[in-house]
């Protein structure tokens, strides 16, 4: 019989096999073309397993570029807002990368790999972006997101399942650092990067080791109450840690339609990114002018009253005028917050400024309507001391 | 070695550099210009191609040269003198059969296309007369429009209104469409339907039945509103337009140095701050103006990555493939076209029969090849000035189309072959002119892309239609002269309002500069 239509139609991630075995819901989703699970079993366990033990995400899908040759430093420098000169081999660097502008094309994370040799991992495809910023460059763009296969393993005790797995040495590792050891006979790449604003690594291998690399890391973890997570899960703790994410708090300025919707660096709470005394890059010029002449949303995030989540809230102020809204929202257990990420208009958001997260929320059929009362949260939300630490520590 | 006493650099001595230098100087600005030839002109230029004949080796006749430029640079008084002026128009018979254009006056077609053609020729003048009151301005951004570029807008918009509303509809109506059905809309002659279509598409990679042929037609047509009833022959070839500019120029106060061809922009901090000439040397001044094309500028003077990206695959986007061929020959007599008078011999003849023949002849151009059957525009200066020749001798300057400047297997295979084709299709209308050839030189858009540094061998540095022409020209992010790099401009062809001995890019450019700087 002929395979139906949607499975010809999905890739795979090379953990399928895995994945499928403990996926309990059936809950399955469709991300950047692979099938992958919304939840395994339940969603606050997962949630709890990255929070207070070790939870494990399948990330494959998430597009990585390599990208090499002699201009790549020059190359990637003019991609991106941040300067990458100053990442050195065996790092990793949080940036975003602009159109002409100024507005953000994608987020994502810089893997320099080695001298000169740079992996750029993003949410959204852009080999079209990279090609035409190629331009004048002696570069080579390499798609390799099939090529490797990636988990994030998070949590306090991933370090210590990760010993136990037999990467001794690995609690040396700084954060935003990269390392490789041996597996089979190939070659495990770990990097001490994640999603979830606590301790954690994400692991890189070649796909054939795919299944072996997710059952060593399974019976290593078997004391550490290791749990698979699936992107609701990974959605409630990067709210918490206050991550934004494509698609929920921005548009993608390549794929945007609407003018005027996307949002820039400034705008999305990311001005610390754009350095502006490392020469050209894509978007310079726009997002001096919106420095010199201030922007027109503020990216804040809130603490809301009450523990209704304000999803797709409108944020009032004192008069009652809308003045943004919420990108995103989750009531998070570990930081026991009812957290909000709003886009507001300027000047709203100040620190002194009153304002209210417009909730509507039903239990069986009966509708309420809650104006909360909301606090400017400057600092971080959720952030263990152990993210930092090095050595880290071994629960 | 440091310079930095100039205001203002020019790159570039081409006419419309020489225009923007002669006006930014009349300013009060110190400029210099620098250039990479040992004479002043681009593509307006003279050049000994055999031992004691010279010709235009760019351009060759002066069609649509602004008078307003030409009195505030007092041209005439700089040493440009007009061997002949208000040529006619031949379209040549092969059986001897011509149509004779003389303004809008036509000889060998019906009584009804001669008055078709005057009717034709009196609403062109007025489209002609739209088109240069835009042409005179920064043409206006469509979005985020400053109170200058609304009232342009309007003045347009009032232009066309007042046209009336017959001609206001038609203008609209072939505005957009192609030359080959306005012509066969209006006339039954296929040779005077042919040469109304060469004027549409001469310079361009484009065929009669291309869109945007008729406002290539139009372009051509501000000579008819600028009051020259024809082209008109240079004394001396067009490297005396190009010297009387430099003059003008240096008259004014500005400073030209050949031989000086520059490397690249100099940058600091994203901004253009001078040149660095090949020899090494930086000269630095505040604001940098190029007459180049707008991707060696963009492209490689600056360079993409000086550059935003979106920007840059707009700049490598921009079309500018030449498909118009040079062709120059020494001959040893006037030759004689078949049924031709003497008399016409130094008009601007055409070599196009129908427009089905120059739309055939373009597509070989459109897969890599050359044609099989070339059209041409043809003048015999030295039958208005013997001084280009020795004595009784003479010189032919034609424009061939279509050669295409990406030619499959090379120019370097196929350049005799293409000559000789081009020589056959001239015996053909001209029984015997082979064997008056002493010299014979074909300068293919590779040549004059080497000759003249334009990209792609174009004249106008880019393909001059509507996606690339007015308020889009040569792309959005620097069709106001400025370019996204603070502190340079684009003064040439490449800008608004575009390329053929005009100026109007050069003055523009200069009044930009001068308004922004100002501004600031």
């Amino acid at each position: 019989m002929k395979k139906p239509h949607d499975e010809d139609m999905l890739k795979y991630t090379p953990f399928h096999s895995r994945v499928k075995a403990m996926c309990q819901t059936n809950d399955w989703t469709l991300w950047a073309g692979y099938t992958t699970p919304n939840s395994y079993e339940n969603i606050e366990l997962e949630y709890f397993a990255a929070r207070n033990s070790t939870g494990v995400f399948d990330l494959t899908p998430m597009t990585k570029y390599r990208i090499s040759g002699p201009d790549s430093e020059a190359y990637m420098n003019r991609l991106v807002t941040r300067d990458v000169r100053k990442l050195k081999p065996g790092r990793v660097g949080y940036t975003v990368w602009c159109n002409d502008a100024g507005m953000v094309h994608d987020d994502g994370t810089i893997f320099h790999l080695s001298e000169g040799v740079y992996r750029l991992c993003a949410q959204e495809r852009c080999m079209d972006w990279l090609q035409c910023s190629a331009m004048g460059f002696d570069v080579e763009i390499i798609d390799e997101t099939e090529a490797v296969a990636g988990l994030a393993v998070q949590g306090p005790t991933s370090c210590a399942t990760l010993r136990k797995m037999g990467l001794e040495g690995l609690q040396n590792l700084k954060p935003f650092g990269i390392t490789t050891f041996p597996f089979n006979d190939g070659e495990l790449t770990v990097s001490r990067t994640g999603y979830t604003g606590d301790l954690g690594y994400e692991l890189w291998i070649a796909p054939q080791h795919a299944e072996a690399l997710w059952d060593a890391l399974f019976e290593a973890g078997k004391d550490y109450m290791i749990r698979p997570m699936g992107s609701e899960a990974l959605g409630l703790v990067r709210i918490e840690a206050g991550f934004i994410m494509a698609w929920e708090d921005f548009v993608p300025a390549e794929q945007m339609v609407r003018h005027g919707r996307a949002r820039s660096p400034f705008e999305l709470g990311l001005g610390w990114l754009v350095d502006f005394k490392k020469g050209h890059f894509t978007g310079r010029k726009a997002l001096l002018q919106e420095q010199q002449n201030g922007s027109r949303y503020r990216f804040v995030k809130l603490d809301v009253d009450g523990n209704k989540p304000a999803e797709h809230s409108f944020i009032l102020n004192k008069a009652g005028d809308v003045v943004g809204h919420v990108t995103s929202a989750a009531w998070c257990p570990t930081a026991k917050s009812n957290i909000a990420l709003a886009s507001l208009e300027m000047p709203w958001g100040a620190d002194d400024d009153e304002l209210f997260a417009e909730i509507y929320y039903t239990r069986e059929l009966h509708w309420t309507r809650l104006l909360s009362p909301c606090k400017v949260l400057n600092g971080p939300i959720y952030e263990p001391e152990r993210r930092r630490m090095t050595p880290a520590p071994n629960y | 070695m440091t310079n930095s006493n100039y205001d203002a650099i020019v790159i570039g001595a081409g006419h419309n550099g020489l225009v923007c230098a002669s006006y930014l100087a009349k300013s009060g600005r110190k400029v210099l210009v620098v250039e990479a030839a040992a004479t002043a002109g681009g593509a307006a230029a003279s050049r000994e191609f055999a031992p004691g004949y010279t010709v235009s080796s760019g351009a060759h006749l002066l069609t649509q040269l602004n008078p307003k430029v030409a009195s505030d640079l007092a041209l005439q008084r700089h040493g440009l003198k007009l061997a002949a002026s208000d040529l006619k128009t031949v379209a040549l018979g092969q059986d001897g059969k011509h149509v004779i254009f003389n303004g809008a006056n036509l000889s060998g077609v019906s009584a009804q296309d001669q008055s078709a053609y005057a009717a034709f020729y009196q609403q062109n003048l007025k489209f002609a007369k739209v088109l240069n009151g835009f042409f005179s301005k920064r043409p206006p951004t469509l979005v985020d429009r400053s109170l200058g570029d609304t009232l342009s807008l309007l003045k347009l918009g009032w232009d066309v209104r007042t046209l009336g509303k017959q001609d206001m509809q038609d203008l609209l109506r072939v505005g957009l469409i192609n030359i080959y059905d306005v012509a066969n809309e209006h006339f039954d002659s296929e040779l005077l339907k042919a040469a109304v279509s060469m004027d549409g598409v001469l310079g361009s990679h484009m065929g009669p039945r291309s869109p945007n042929t008729v406002y290539g037609y139009l372009y051509r047509r501000l000579g008819d509103f600028y009051g020259m009833k024809g082209p008109a022959v240079v004394a001396g070839g067009m490297g005396t337009v190009g010297a009387a500019f430099a003059a003008a120029a240096e008259a004014a106060g500005a400073e030209i140095r050949y031989n000086s061809a520059v490397a690249r922009v100099d940058m600091d901090d994203c901004r253009a701050v001078g040149v660095v000439l090949e020899s090494g040397e930086t000269i630095s001044a505040r604001t940098i103006i190029s007459n180049a094309d707008p991707k060696t500028t963009l492209g490689k003077l600056v360079g993409y990555p000086q550059l935003d990206a979106g920007f840059s695959r707009r700049v490598h986007n921009f079309r500018a493939r030449g498909v118009s061929a040079k062709l120059h020959l020494a001959l040893d007599e006037l030759p004689r076209f078949t049924g031709l008078d003497t008399a016409n011999t130094g008009d601007r003849l055409l070599l196009a029969p129908t427009m089905d023949y120059i739309e055939l002849a373009f597509n070989h151009a459109k897969y890599g090849e050359y044609s099989q059957a070339p059209a041409m525009e043809i003048n015999i200066p030295t039958v208005h000035d013997s001084s280009l020749a020795p004595p009784g001798k003479h010189v032919l300057s034609a424009i061939v189309q279509y050669a295409p400047y990406e030619l499959k297997g090379g120019w370097d295979s196929g350049h005799e072959a293409f000559k000789e084709i081009v020589l056959d299709k001239l015996e053909a209308y001209a029984p015997g002119i082979k064997n008056l050839v002493s010299t014979s030189e074909l300068s293919t858009p590779r040549d004059l892309e080497a000759e003249f540094g334009m990209t792609g061998g174009h004249w106008h540095h880019g393909e001059l239609s509507l996606d690339q022409a007015l308020m889009m020209r040569p792309m959005p992010g620097a069709t106001q002269y400025a370019t996204p790099v603070d502190g340079l401009y684009l003064c040439g062809a490449g800008a608004h309002p575009g390329g053929g001995v005009m100026g109007l890019a050069g003055r523009n450019a200069a009044r930009e500069v001068i308004r922004q700087e100002k501004a600031a």
